[in-house]
C-alpha cells in the first residue's frame, strides 16, 4: 500500500516566480514526514507538488524529478488523475462538498471511479469513516449534509473521504490549523493510526505538532522575501528538534526567527 | 465564499430573517434592541453622570425609519395596484365579450358583438418560450462553463464582458434582425426539416417565414446572453476548496465540474433558467416583429403564423377601441398571472436550495 | 478499528496498477476531425440531402461520437467523457457566436447608413413615405427625458426600499418585501405599460385633460419606473450587505444614531455598487419599447414636455420605422437600433468599469 516518494531538484514556479528550488528529498513508506518553515517559504508549493496539484493554478509548473516507487509521476504518458487517485490530499480549511450528505461525500471518490454498487460503497464508507474515528459520531446521521458538522469533524470527513480511494500516500497540507485544540489533538491520533498503511506527508505551522506526529521533518526556509524556498534540512525528527546540524535550522526552531 | 460577509452584514445590523424575535413595540425599548449588536454595554449607558436621555418618540430616527418603510410598502402598493387596475379594466371588455374568453380562437374585440379568446395567444407564449429554452439553456450552460472553466482566464474575462454586453441590446434590435437577416435562412431550414422530417408533425407543410420556429430561435438567441451571464457568475462562485477537493480524489476536469461545479451552482442556473423564461414569456417587440399573428392553435411550428399574448398587444393596441383596451389588459393580466407563477415557483425552488449551500460555505 | 483498511480485495476498486495511461496520440483529434468531414461530405451529396451547412452538423455530430469511440477504447470511459464534454462545451460556444455575432454585423453596417447629422438634427415631422430624410431627435429627447424622469422616482424610492429591507425590516413583512421586490423583477415590461396605461393614461389623466385620457411621456416614465424599481432595490440590497458589519457597529459604539449611521457610514461605502446597479437599469429601461408604445403615444414631431401630448423614444422609434412600408424607413430603424445600443452599451460599460473599481464587490 503505501510507497516511497523522492523529490530530485524539484523546482516550481507561479508564472514568472520561482517558489522553490532544487527541493532533493526521500520520503519513507509508511513514515509520517512533517514539512515545517516560516510562512511564504514553499513548503504547501512542494507539496502540492507531490499530487500535481500545483499545476491547477494557472500559470503554475513544475521543473525536476518526482517520483513514487521509481514512477515519475510528470511523465509525459502518466495520467494525471491517477496521480491524484495514489496520492491523495486534506486541505487547511476542511472543504466537504457542500451539496452531499456525509455518505456522499465520503464516497465520492469512488463514485467518480465507477463504483455503484451500493453494498460496496456503505462497506468502503464506514471502514473510511472508522478509520477516521468518525463513524461513531456521524452513523446515525450519514444522510445529513457533510457542511453541518463541527470544523473538527468535517476535517475528519475529508480525511475519510480521501482514505476511501485507498491512496498509497497521503498529504495534509496544515490540516489543523483552522480547528480548536481538542479537535487537533483528534486528528494527530488519527496519524498515528494511519501511518501504518499509509506514507503521509504534512505541512504544520505547529513545531510542537511536528515533534508530535512525525518520524522525519524537513525545515524549509527562505533568504528573503522574494527568493525561493530552499530544503535546509532534512533528518530524524528527534534529530532535528535536538540537535540540528544547521544553525538556521536551530534558529528558527528555538523562536529566534520566522 | 460569496455569502460570508453578507451573512456577517446580517449579523451586525441583527438581519432581516435571523432576528424576527427582535420584533419590540416601538418606544423606548426598540433603541435598546437597536444597540443590542454592541456587545458589554447592553443598555447603551451614554454620556456619563445623570440619568438616560430618554428616547425622543418624533426624532430624525424615527422619521427615516418612517421613509425607508413608506418606501418598502410602496412594492407592496405598485404590486397589488397592477393587480387591481388590470382586472378593473378587464372586467368590463370580459364581460362584454360574446364567446368563451379560454378557448375561442379569434380576437375580434371591436366588434359588435365582441368575440375573442385568449386560448391560442397563451398556447403560442408558452410554447415559443419553451422552445426557445430548449434551445438557449443547454448552450447558454455550455458557453457559461467554457467561459468559467474551460477558456484560459482572460479570455473568458473579456468573453464574458461581452455576454453580458449583449444581454443588454435592447429586444427591438433581435426583433428586426431576426425579421429582416433571419427569416430567409429559417425559411430554408423549415423546407428542409419539412422534406425529410416532415413525418414528425411539428415540421408540417408551409407557407414558411413568420413560424414560431423563427420568433422561437430568436427568442433563444435573445435569452442566450442573460442565462449565460448569469450561469457564468455563479460558476465562478464555486468555492476552489471544493474544486481542488474534486481534483485531489483524482477526478478529471469534466467529473470535477460534475461533483462541485455544477451541484454547486444548481439553484443559481434554475433561477437564471426561470429568469429567462421570465423574459421569454413577457417579450413582446421581438415576436410581435417575427411572429405571423394569426389565431389558431396549431403545432406546426414550420408554418407562418403564431402567435403570443404579449405581440398581440403590441399588435392590436393602435386599432383598439374601449372594448378592444380591455379586452388586450385582459389578456396582460393572463400574462402577469403566467410570470407571476413561474417566478413564485423559481423563488420558492430558490429559497429552499440556498438553506442547503449556506449553511456550507 | 484500526486494522478494517486492510483490503479484503487484491486491489482496491479505485487504485489504477500503473500511473501510465495509454494516450490518444496527438494527431488523433484532427484526424478525426478530418474524416468526419469528409464522410459527412460524402453522406449529404451523395444522398442530395442539403448544402454545405448540413455537412457542417453532420461532421460535428459524427466528430463527437468518433471522439468518444476513439478516446473510449484508448483511453478509457473516464477520460473519454471528459473529452466529448469538452468538446461539447467548445462547440456550445461555437454555434452561440454565430447569430450574436450576425446580429452585431448587420447592426454596425446597417446601422452606418443614416449615421449623418440630419438623422440627428430633424425629427419625423412632415416625413412622407418618398422622403429620404427624416430623423430621430424627437425620439432621442424623449428617451432622455423618460429615462430621466423614471431615474427620478425610481433612485430615492428604490435605495430607501432597500434601507428598510436591510437595515431596519424584521419579519415577515420585510421578508414580504423582498419576495415581492423578487417577484416584482419578473413583471413582463408590456404588463407594466398596461398598468400605467389602465391607471395613469385612462383613470388619472382624464382629470387634468378635460375628461379625455391623454399620452404622454410622463406616463412612459411610470412605467419605466414600474420595471427599474426592482433591479435597483435588488442591486442596492446587495451592496448594503455587504458593508461589513463593524464599520456600523464603530460608529454606533461612537453613539451616533442608526439614521446617521446609514447616511454617512453605509451609504458612501456603498455608493459605487449602488451607482452600477442604478445605470445597468437605467440602461436597460432606455432598450425598453413595449411599455412605450402602449401609453407614449409615439408622436412624430419634437414634443419637449413629457407631460402634454405624445411622446415618441428610441426603441419606439425603430419599432414605427420597422412597420413603415417607405424604402428608406429600414435604414432609418438600423440607425435609430444603433444609436441605442450605443446609448446603452456607454452606460452598462461605464457601469461595469466603476463595478470593477468598487472595493467592496469581488
Amino acid at each position: 500500500m503505501a510507497k516511497r516518494v523522492e523529490a530530485s531538484n524539484v523546482t516550481a514556479y507561479y508564472g514568472g516566480f520561482k517558489a522553490i528550488e532544487n527541493i532533493n528529498l526521500t520520503v519513507e513508506p509508511k513514515t509520517v514526514t512533517a514539512l515545517i518553515g516560516p510562512s511564504g517559504c514553499g513548503k504547501s508549493t512542494f507539496l502540492r507538488s507531490i499530487n500535481r496539484m500545483h499545476e491547477v493554478l494557472p500559470g503554475a509548473r513544475v521543473e525536476g524529478n518526482l517520483t513514487i516507487d521509481g514512477q515519475d509521476i510528470y511523465d509525459r504518458d502518466v495520467d494525471v488523475t491517477a496521480v491524484r487517485r495514489m496520492i491523495g490530499m486534506v486541505f487547511q480549511r476542511p472543504n466537504p462538498f457542500p451539496t452531499m450528505s456525509i455518505f456522499e461525500n465520503v464516497v465520492a471518490g469512488l463514485r467518480l471511479n465507477g463504483v455503484r454498487r451500493k453494498s460496496i460503497l456503505e462497506e468502503t464508507a464506514e471502514k473510511a469513516l472508522r478509520s477516521a474515528n468518525l463513524w461513531d459520531e456521524v452513523k446515525d446521521r450519514l444522510g445529513k449534509p457533510g457542511a453541518g458538522l463541527s470544523g473538527g469533524q468535517q476535517q475528519r470527513l475529508c480525511i475519510a473521504r480521501t482514505i476511501a480511494v485507498e491512496p498509497q500516500v497521503v498529504l495534509m497540507d496544515e490540516p489543523c490549523s483552522a480547528l480548536d485544540p481538542i479537535s487537533t489533538l483528534a486528528i494527530e491520533d488519527l496519524m498515528f493510526q494511519l501511518k501504518d498503511k499509509f506514507t503521509i506527508i504534512i505541512v504544520t505551522h505547529n513545531m510542537q505538532q511536528a515533534a508530535r506526529v512525525s518520524d522525519r521533518t524537513a525545515f524549509f526556509s527562505i533568504e528573503k522575501t522574494g527568493d525561493p524556498g530552499r530544503l535546509i534540512e532534512y533528518d530524524n525528527t528527534q534529530k532535528i528538534f535536538s540537535n540540528p546540524s544547521q544553525k538556521k535550522t536551530e534558529d528558527y526552531i528555538t523562536g529566534r526567527f520566522g | 465564499m460569496g455569502d460570508t460577509p453578507h451573512r456577517s452584514a446580517h449579523a451586525g445590523t441583527g438581519g432581516t430573517p435571523v432576528a424576527m424575535s427582535h420584533e419590540r413595540p416601538a418606544g423606548a425599548s426598540a433603541r435598546v434592541a437597536e444597540r443590542s449588536g454592541n456587545p458589554g454595554r447592553p443598555g447603551g449607558d451614554l454620556g456619563g453622570g445623570g440619568g438616560l436621555p430618554r428616547a425622543r418618540a418624533f426624532g430624525a430616527e424615527r422619521a427615516f425609519r418612517g421613509l425607508t418603510l413608506a418606501a418598502g410598502t410602496t412594492v407592496l402598493v405598485i404590486i397589488a395596484a397592477i393587480a387591481i387596475f388590470l382586472i378593473a379594466k378587464a372586467v368590463p371588455a370580459l364581460r362584454a365579450n360574446t364567446e368563451s374568453f379560454w378557448t375561442f380562437e379569434g380576437w375580434f374585440p371591436n366588434d359588435n358583438p365582441p368575440k375573442f379568446g385568449i386560448g391560442a395567444l397563451a398556447f403560442g407564449t408558452v410554447l415559443s418560450s419553451l422552445l426557445a429554452l430548449l434551445m438557449a439553456v443547454p448552450v447558454a450552460l455550455g458557453i457559461a462553463l467554457y467561459l468559467s472553466h474551460y477558456a484560459p482566464r482572460r479570455l473568458g474575462n473579456g468573453l464574458g464582458f461581452v455576454i453580458d454586453l449583449l444581454a443588454a441590446v435592447p429586444s427591438v434590435v433581435f426583433g428586426l434582425w431576426g425579421r429582416d437577416y433571419f427569416a430567409g435562412p429559417v425559411a430554408d431550414l423549415s423546407a428542409w426539416l419539412n422534406t425529410y422530417f416532415g413525418w414528425i408533425p411539428i415540421f408540417g407543410d408551409g407557407p414558411y417565414g413568420s413560424s414560431i420556429l423563427l420568433g422561437s430561435l430568436v427568442l433563444a438567441i435573445m435569452v442566450l446572453p442573460i442565462v449565460t451571464s448569469l450561469s457564468r457568475e455563479v460558476f465562478r462562485q464555486t468555492p476552489t476548496a471544493n474544486e481542488e477537493a474534486a481534483l485531489a480524489l483524482g477526478a478529471t476536469r469534466w467529473e470535477m465540474i460534475r461533483t462541485a461545479v455544477l451541484p454547486y451552482g444548481r439553484p443559481g442556473v434554475v433561477a437564471a433558467v426561470m429568469l429567462g423564461l421570465g423574459r421569454a414569456l413577457g417579450e413582446t417587440i421581438a415576436l410581435a416583429l417575427t411572429l405571423g399573428s394569426t389565431y389558431a392553435i396549431s403545432f406546426n411550428i414550420l408554418q407562418s403564423g403564431g402567435n403570443s399574448i404579449a405581440a398581440n398587444i403590441a399588435n392590436r393596441f393602435a386599432e383598439a377601441n374601449d372594448t378592444g383596451r380591455g379586452a388586450l389588459i385582459a389578456s396582460g393580466l393572463v400574462l402577469f398571472a403566467i410570470t407571476l407563477i413561474v417566478n413564485i415557483t423559481a423563488r420558492a425552488i430558490i429559497y429552499r436550495r440556498r438553506e442547503f449551500t449556506e449553511s456550507a460555505a | 478499528m484500526t486494522s478494517t483498511l486492510t483490503p479484503s480485495r487484491p486491489r482496491p476498486p479505485a487504485q489504477p496498477a500503473t500511473l501510465r495511461a495509454r494516450r490518444l496520440p496527438a494527431y488523433a483529434a484532427p484526424a478525426i476531425a478530418v474524416a468526419a468531414v469528409l464522410l459527412a461530405a460524402a453522406v449529404v451529396y451523395g444522398a442530395g440531402i442539403g448544402g454545405p451547412v448540413l455537412v457542417v452538423v453532420i461532421a460535428a455530430l459524427l466528430y463527437l461520437v468518433g471522439l468518444f469511440v476513439a478516446t473510449n477504447a484508448v483511453e478509457g470511459r473516464r477520460s473519454a467523457r471528459n473529452r466529448t464534454w469538452s468538446a461539447l462545451i467548445h462547440s456550445a460556444f461555437v454555434l452561440a457566436v454565430l447569430p450574436l455575432a450576425s446580429v452585431v454585423w448587420t447592426l454596425v453596417s446597417k446601422g452606418s447608413e443614416r449615421l449623418d447629422g440630419n438623422f440627428f438634427g430633424t425629427s419625423m415631422n412632415n416625413i412622407g413615405a418618398r422622403d429620404a430624410n427624416g430623423g430621430a431627435y424627437h425620439a432621442i429627447v424623449g428617451t432622455l427625458e423618460q429615462v430621466g424622469i423614471a431615474a427620478l422616482i425610481t433612485v430615492p424610492l428604490g435605495v430607501l426600499c432597500a434601507i428598510y429591507v436591510v437595515e431596519y425590516g424584521r419579519g415577515r413583512f420585510a421578508f414580504a418585501i423582498r419576495f415581492f421586490v423578487d417577484v416584482m423583477t419578473g413583471i413582463p415590461s408590456i404588463v407594466t405599460g398596461l398598468f400605467v396605461l389602465a391607471f395613469w393614461v385612462l383613470i388619472v389623466s382624464p382629470w387634468f385633460n378635460d375628461g379625455r385620457p391623454s399620452f404622454s411621456g410622463f406616463a412612459a416614465a411610470l412605467a419605466l419606473s414600474v420595471l427599474m424599481l426592482p433591479t435597483i432595490v435588488r442591486s442596492t440590497e446587495e451592496m448594503l450587505r455587504l458593508v461589513p458589519a463593524p464599520l456600523r457597529e464603530g460608529a454606533y459604539a461612537l453613539g451616533v444614531p442608526k439614521w446617521k449611521t446609514i447616511l454617512r457610514v453605509v451609504l458612501p461605502t456603498a455608493l459605487p455598487g449602488i451607482v452600477t446597479g442604478i445605470m445597468l437599469a437605467i440602461a436597460r429601461a432606455a432598450g425598453e419599447t413595449a411599455p412605450v408604445l402602449l401609453v407614449a403615444g409615439g408622436g412624430a414631431s419634437i414634443n419637449f414636455n413629457p407631460f402634454e401630448n405624445n411622446q415618441s423614444s428610441l426603441a419606439l422609434f425603430v419599432y414605427q420605422q420597422a412597420g413603415e412600408a417607405s424604402k428608406y424607413s429600414p435604414a432609418r430603424a438600423w440607425t435609430a437600433a444603433l444609436t441605442l445600443v450605443a446609448l446603452v452599451l456607454v452606460l452598462t460599460v461605464a457601469a461595469k468599469l466603476l463595478a470593477r473599481r468598487n472595493r467592496l464587490g469581488r
